[in-house]
């Protein structure tokens, strides 16, 4: 598969990259509720404006088994092939990487013969995972210079535990390589990776291990602070554990990682999902002081009153309804960060320029736990909330879907999410508009979670000039 | 081959290795770009250089040693091999860079990536033929020198190989540094990075295409 000119979808830098030409598909994991009998699918979603197809699926992938719970999933390659210590220009973005977050079952699709009906091609077994990186539940990926990286919440004896960690997944054969650290420090929860390739750096952040995550969030374990809140710097080329940050006990959950997409920038985004106090969601900024990393608080949201009628049992007590930021996105200039309230239903769009003092400049309802807010295109109310949010290369062009994880879905949609996925268009401006032709009602039983785009996204490459 | 012809074959072939992206040139950009000035790309270029040249030294000193005690009909059928079976072994399994160096090496760092990324590519392989033709003459003159039987020698035959080895890896060396140093300022200062989209081909395959024909040549040459 090697080719003879780099991958055209493969940039030296963002700022080529935003000159790439829009995506005319778009790859979403689905999600099947019922577990048992049919398994999880990759849906391909025509997102051509011109297409008469606009905003459907077009085809789906079933997985060969039940109870994958497919979650987030990414390309083989991308630009950081054309990094300068590790050149790989002619390999090709051609295989999703689709691991399954319950089963530990990691499923190789070709998209090249018809990107609009990918085949799965390889299936990574969860034992030879086991065997080879001593690691389950496969989370985030990345096409890294030097192969795939992906982050696993347990270990491998399958009992539920940690710690969790990285482990690298060759680009071209697919061999399990094996796990990533030498030396994990004080590392035990893991949850997201990324890495700032400028500055040698790879960052992990912390969710949970297996047990404290799959039958649901443990109200006794978030109250006693249990769930993961620091993040961790390495030597990405050492392997080597260098430097943790805790953000104090009452920030639980410190989920997604948005490192600035410019290589000689040394900063970015994370947040974290709700504060023990005032069930608030925040986002933090990391950035280099000196010789070390400092992290600090750019964003505070603020959780709305509720009449607890209208709350899901978990949050009665409270009598309010947390925003629950459970993913964000960075725009390839490094300008408008996106960030999903899932449980108040809204997306809502910063200007970060000064990365230290973020400007509100947009907002969208739709669902909610309360809100639950009409699409123009869509009869009824929706539930679910923005979630999984990617952004089009060329800044232009928002997607999301609504669902979280299954036992968690349940926790805070007890009335069972009915899924919808949904297309933003991001104004020059700052502000933020709902396309009207763009709503995409999941099959019954299935939910929408992570979303690929065709030729790489705002989350999917990672740049080694500026 | 008349002796000029080995020379400038010598630096075609360090010009060959200059303009491979992921020989060097790229990593200087990428310092410069990072940096946000030339001073860097240039700073980059000596060690880059070095690793190479090193990484040819190792290779045209095992050659000087093997060819001293091995006989001269024995000297090429093995050559072929070596290129052949490198340039095939490319071919088949590509090339995988597991280098701990990143984007915040400095001298050291750059030296050690380059010779692991000539020595991996089989830079100094390539000039296996030339090596014979350029070193044995150096052993064959030292010969003739002190003349048949005498005591010396040995010492002398390898005196001569030494500085004709020591000639060809400065050569190359340097004509690899001038191409590096060119294509590398130029892209930095005026073409940009978008060559690579369109005129990054896949020298990987014409490296290993280069070894192969290498073998096959000098096996055709006889």
């Amino acid at each position: 598969m090697t080719t003879w000119t780099p991958d055209p979808s493969f940039y030296p830098s963002p700022r080529m990259a935003m000159q790439a030409p829009p995506e005319r598909l778009a790859y979403v994991a689905m999600l099947n509720t019922d577990t048992t009998a049919r398994p999880d699918a990759l849906g391909v979603v025509d997102v051509d404006p011109g297409s008469s197809g606009y905003g459907r699926i077009i085809s789906r992938l079933d997985m060969p088994n039940v109870g994958d719970e497919l979650h987030h999933f990414g390309w083989n390659a991308c630009s950081s092939a054309l990094c300068p210590y590790a050149p790989h220009p002619h390999v090709e973005r051609r295989y999703l990487i689709v691991p399954g977050l319950r089963s530990s079952r990691i499923h190789i699709v070709d998209t090249k013969a018809d990107p609009a009906h990918p085949k799965i091609v390889k299936v990574i077994e969860p034992e030879q995972l086991a065997a080879r990186a001593n690691y389950s539940r496969p989370h985030t990926l990345h096409c890294g210079p030097e192969g795939i990286y992906v982050s696993a919440l347990g270990n491998g004896e399958g009992n539920g535990g940690g710690p969790g960690g990285v482990f690298l997944i060759d680009h071209e054969a697919f061999d399990v390589l094996g796990q990533w650290e030498i030396d994990r420090g004080p590392q035990f929860l893991s949850y997201d990776l990324w890495w700032h390739l400028g500055q040698d750096t790879m960052i992990t952040s912390e969710w949970g291990t297996p047990d404290m995550i799959e039958d649901g969030l443990n109200p006794e374990l978030l109250l006693g602070a249990k769930y993961g809140r620091r993040v961790h710097f390495w030597d990405l080329h050492r392997r080597r554990h260098r430097q943790s940050i805790d953000l104090g006990p009452e920030y639980q959950l410190a989920l997604e990682l948005r490192p600035a997409h410019d290589p000689t920038k040394a900063h970015g985004f994370m947040n974290a999902v709700v504060n023990l106090k005032d069930l608030s969601s925040s986002i933090w900024l990391w950035h280099r002081d000196g010789g070390q990393w400092a992290m600090r608080k750019v964003i505070d949201i603020p959780a709305e009153p509720a009449d607890p009628d209208q709350l899901p049992p978990i949050l009665k007590g409270f009598k309010a309804v947390p925003p629950l930021v459970t993913d964000i996105d960075l725009s390839l200039d490094d300008r408008w960060l996106y960030v999903s309230c899932w449980g108040t239903g809204e997306m809502q769009r910063y200007d970060v320029s000064d990365p230290f003092r973020p400007k509100l400049t947009g907002s969208v309802r739709l669902g909610g736990i309360v809100g639950r807010s009409r699409h123009p295109s869509a009869e009824g109310e929706l539930n679910g909330g923005p979630q999984m949010v990617e952004v089009s290369r060329d800044g232009k062009r928002v997607y999301f879907t609504n669902s979280l994880y299954r036992s968690w879905d349940e926790q805070f949609y007890p009335a069972g999410i009915k899924s919808w996925m949904v297309k933003l268009d991001a104004s020059p401006e700052g502000g933020l508009s709902i396309d009207e032709r763009f709503f995409l009602r999941f099959d019954d039983g299935f939910r929408g979670h992570q979303i690929r785009l065709e030729g790489g996204d705002a989350s999917s490459d990672s740049y080694c000039y500026p | 081959m008349s002796d000029a012809w080995q020379w400038l074959a010598l630096i075609g072939l360090g010009a060959f290795h200059g303009v491979n992206p992921a020989m060097g040139w790229l990593f200087a950009v990428a310092l410069g770009l990072q940096e946000g000035r030339r001073g860097a790309v240039i700073k980059a270029l000596p060690p880059i250089a070095l690793g190479h040249a090193l990484s040819v030294l190792v290779v045209v000193i095992s050659f000087t040693m093997v060819q001293l005690v091995t006989a001269p009909d024995l000297l090429k059928p093995a050559m072929v091999t070596v290129l052949i079976g490198l340039g095939g072994y490319r071919l088949l399994r590509g090339y995988r860079h597991r280098v701990r160096v990143g984007m915040r090496t400095g001298f050291a760092g750059l030296t050690l990536w380059s010779f692991l990324m000539a020595s991996a590519h089989g830079a100094g392989l390539m000039l296996l033929p030339l090596l014979l033709g350029m070193l044995a003459p150096a052993q064959l003159m030292a010969l003739s020198l002190c003349g048949p039987g005498a005591e010396m020698t040995s010492t002398i035959a390898a005196l001569g190989s030494a500085a004709a080895g020591l000639a060809v890896v400065l050569v190359h060396m340097a004509a690899m540094l001038a191409v590096i140093a060119i294509v590398g300022l130029v892209v930095f200062e005026t073409v940009g990075l978008g060559i690579l989209r369109r005129g990054w081909v896949n020298f990987d395959l014409v490296w290993a295409g280069a070894l192969i024909g290498t073998g096959i040549g000098l096996l055709l040459l006889g």
